[in-house]
């Protein structure tokens, strides 16, 4: 073991090594007073007497939640571009990251072919299946941290228990942020002109006429199918 | 336990005799009237009794089990049993990268999580050689949450110690205060306990705005709370009756043992990490080793009481600092600084806009790294370390090993409760079995630092 490597011996063996300092003692130095010192035995007796006029700390939850801190490491959610595609690109660097093994991912290629399984996120690929195991998960938050699309961020939402097993695996379908005012349902093309890049850059403030068409033509099409 | 010994065994309890063993009057009472057992024990003629207090009993913290063995209410034996929450988080460690260990230390002793982030992450620092690389806010950022956590560990210690004793006010003010503490810790991590927020090379994010406001709003009202603490328990005759002269454990024990923190400290020994063997700058901030001499559980509430004080100053000296220093948290070296930039927004916490746009948008080089960390981590240097920082119950240590790869080949963890917990013995044996629940308290252990 390299010598500078070794360090945190206890007490120096030469005294030159290491100085110990000097502690305070402070058995009796705060004598303050002769009236202080005859009610010090009896000085708890205040401290209990002022608490009865002062607000309870007191949480009353559940009848009045306290927010938690902005930060604070809730529910996942897996979020949306300002049109409606999927951030989501698959990668599976969440899964990577989690030291508690809480994540599934499968990713899936998209799609761009007319008859094609359609696109749902912009790039090469999407989440086709995601899972978190509320079970399993520690709410390090490393996953968020490892996110490279910001598909995946942390809600302050924490009522997260339950007396059942199987519901505390959530499913793709309950952590995707619900669709915003103006928001597309995917699977649909990228807007025109844009790439995956510009999605990212923040380019993409919203759907585009020629999305807005195909998919009206899209949902068009497919209630033609369930009527036949 | 072994039967025929001719054991040299150091450790060994006594020498068990097989025939006395078997002669032994077991009691049971399963059925039977309780009289007829009481008439059948007092026909013996015997006071002597074996009593297993734990691992389930309100007053042991947690599930420490005490093999007690009693002459009517004296304890002439004390031995402390152990492993009841062992979680094999050193082994689980070996099996996740650098960074992910981080989640799993903090979860050892879990009223001082950011004390094994620190030691693990220093550790891993030195072993990489860039402890001299570490961001000057970072390592105020570390100082900063390891003083709170101090201050927030006593407190229970305090607060737990005082209910065990049946005095509930106690519990209830040192909880109250605490809850500042963790509100200003939830504030800047997100979590209140298991942070996972010091992490190799920096911290994880930096403060949130607002935060040093916070905390000057915090000091003077916590440390009004700790003088009212020192009101009902300084001069308290009921507490001194109960814990003067109660545990004692003089300086040559403590060495003996190996015992740190407030029990060392009690003896009048000015051991102190913090002092003798600096970290994180600790030689750079103004404030005292407290000390007592009367080595007994009443100078360890003195001490952890003073100690509180000395905290809020750091901490005091820690927002000034923050001020000033705007720079960044996490080194500088892109092949290990752990790649996240967490920004809030209306969709919650999660990586920031800007950090998207040049890992995803422009930026190949920015991706790789990332893609990197967070698939396999960094790979540190084979070879080993140790490093030591003062946690609120005394030295606790981290001792990596690796073969330079991107996972420890051994982390071990040596917790300061667990080295404590061996005075048991020394403390109780001699004393009454009241003055038991006392003595364990004064040494504060945390039974998921003691298994780890
Ligand atoms: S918060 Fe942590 S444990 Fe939970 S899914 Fe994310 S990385 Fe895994
Ligand atoms: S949530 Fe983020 S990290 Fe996880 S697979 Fe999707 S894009 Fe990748």
């Amino acid at each position: 073991m390299a010598d500078d490597n070794s360090v945190g011996a206890p007490l120096p063996q030469d005294g030159s090594a290491r100085q110990l300092p000097s502690g305070s003692d402070r058995g009796d130095e705060k004598s303050s007073g002769f009236w202080s010192d005859l009610f010090a035995p009896v000085a708890g007796f205040g401290v209990s007497f002022s608490t009865m006029f002062r607000k309870v700390a007191t949480e009353e939850y559940p009848e009045k939640p306290r927010p938690t801190a902005p930060r604070y490491h809730g529910r996942h959610q897996l979020n949306r571009h300002p049109d409606g595609l999927e951030k989501c690109v698959g990668c599976e660097l969440c899964a990577w990251a989690c030291p508690a093994d809480a994540i599934l991912v499968e990713g899936a290629d998209n799609d761009d072919s007319p008859d094609g399984a359609g696109r749902f996120s912009p790039g090469e690929r999407y989440g086709r299946v995601y899972q978190i195991n509320y079970l399993r998960c520690i709410f390090c938050g490393y996953c968020i941290e490892a996110c490279p699309t910001r598909a995946l961020t942390m809600t302050n939402f924490y009522e997260l228990a339950d007396n059942d097993r199987g519901k505390l695996i959530f499913t793709k379908d309950q952590l995707l942020a619900p669709l915003q005012e103006g928001m597309l349902q995917p699977p649909f093309p990228m807007a025109e002109g844009m790439n995956e890049k510009d999605y990212y850059r923040g380019k993409v403030s919203g759907p585009t006429d020629g999305q807005r068409e195909y998919v009206d033509a899209r949902d068009a099409r497919i209630d033609e199918e369930m009527s036949q | 336990m072994s039967t025929h010994t001719e054991s040299t065994d150091p450790y060994a309890t006594g020498i068990v005799d097989d025939e006395a063993v078997a002669d032994a009057h077991v009691f049971n009472i399963e059925g039977g009237d309780w009289d007829d057992l009481v008439d059948e024990a007092t026909s013996l003629n015997e006071e002597r009794i074996v009593v297993n207090m734990g691992p389930q009993h309100p007053s042991t913290h947690g599930v420490l089990r005490l093999i007690l063995e009693l002459d009517g209410e004296t304890v002439t034996e004390a031995r402390a049993g152990i492993g009841y929450l062992h979680t094999g988080i050193e082994k689980n460690m070996e099996f996740r990268t650098w960074t992910q260990g981080v989640t799993f230390c903090t979860r050892m002793d879990y009223l001082t999580p950011l004390f094994q982030e620190a030691a693990y992450c220093l550790a891993i620092e030195k072993l990489l050689g860039i402890t001299d690389d570490i961001p000057e806010r970072a390592s105020v950022i570390r100082v900063l949450m390891m003083e709170m956590t101090r201050i927030s560990s006593h407190l229970v210690a305090l607060g737990t110690g005082g209910m065990e004793m049946g005095a509930t006010t106690v519990m209830t003010i040192g909880f109250r205060e605490r809850e500042r503490i963790l509100g200003i810790i939830e504030m800047i991590t997100g979590l209140r306990m298991n942070n996972a927020y010091i992490r190799p090379g920096g911290v994880a994010v930096d403060l949130p705005p607002g935060t040093i406001d916070a905390i000057r709003d915090m000091v003077p009202k916590v440390r009004k709370g700790i003088g009212e603490l020192e009101a009902l328990l300084n001069e308290n005759p009921i507490v001194k009756g109960r814990m003067v002269d109660v545990g004692v454990l003089d300086l040559a024990g403590c060495m003996a043992l190996s015992v740190t923190g407030p029990v060392l400290r009690s003896t009048g020994l000015p051991y102190d990490l913090r002092k003798s063997d600096p970290y994180c700058g600790y030689e750079t901030y103004d404030f005292d080793v407290i000390t007592r001499t009367s080595s007994d559980a009443y100078g360890r509430l003195r001490v952890r009481i003073d100690e509180m004080y000395e905290s809020l100053k750091i901490i005091a000296q820690c927002a000034d600092r923050l001020q000033d220093n705007p720079g960044p948290v996490m080194v500088a070296d892109k092949k290990i600084g752990w790649p996240a930039q967490l920004a809030l927004g209306p969709d919650g916490l999660g990586n920031s806009l800007d950090h998207i746009r040049e890992i995803m948008g422009e930026s190949m080089e920015s991706l790789i790294h990332h893609f990197k960390l967070v698939t396999e981590g960094f790979r540190v240097p084979p070879g080993q370390v140790y490093q030591a920082v003062e946690s609120a119950k005394g030295e606790l240590g981290c001792h990596l090993v690796s073969e330079g790869g991107t996972r420890p080949y051994r982390a071990h963890f040596r917790d300061p409760s667990f080295n404590n917990l061996q005075a048991v013995a020394a403390m109780c044996e001699g004393g009454m079995i009241a003055d038991v629940i006392v003595a364990v308290a004064s040494i504060d252990p945390v039974m998921g630092g003691v298994d780890r």
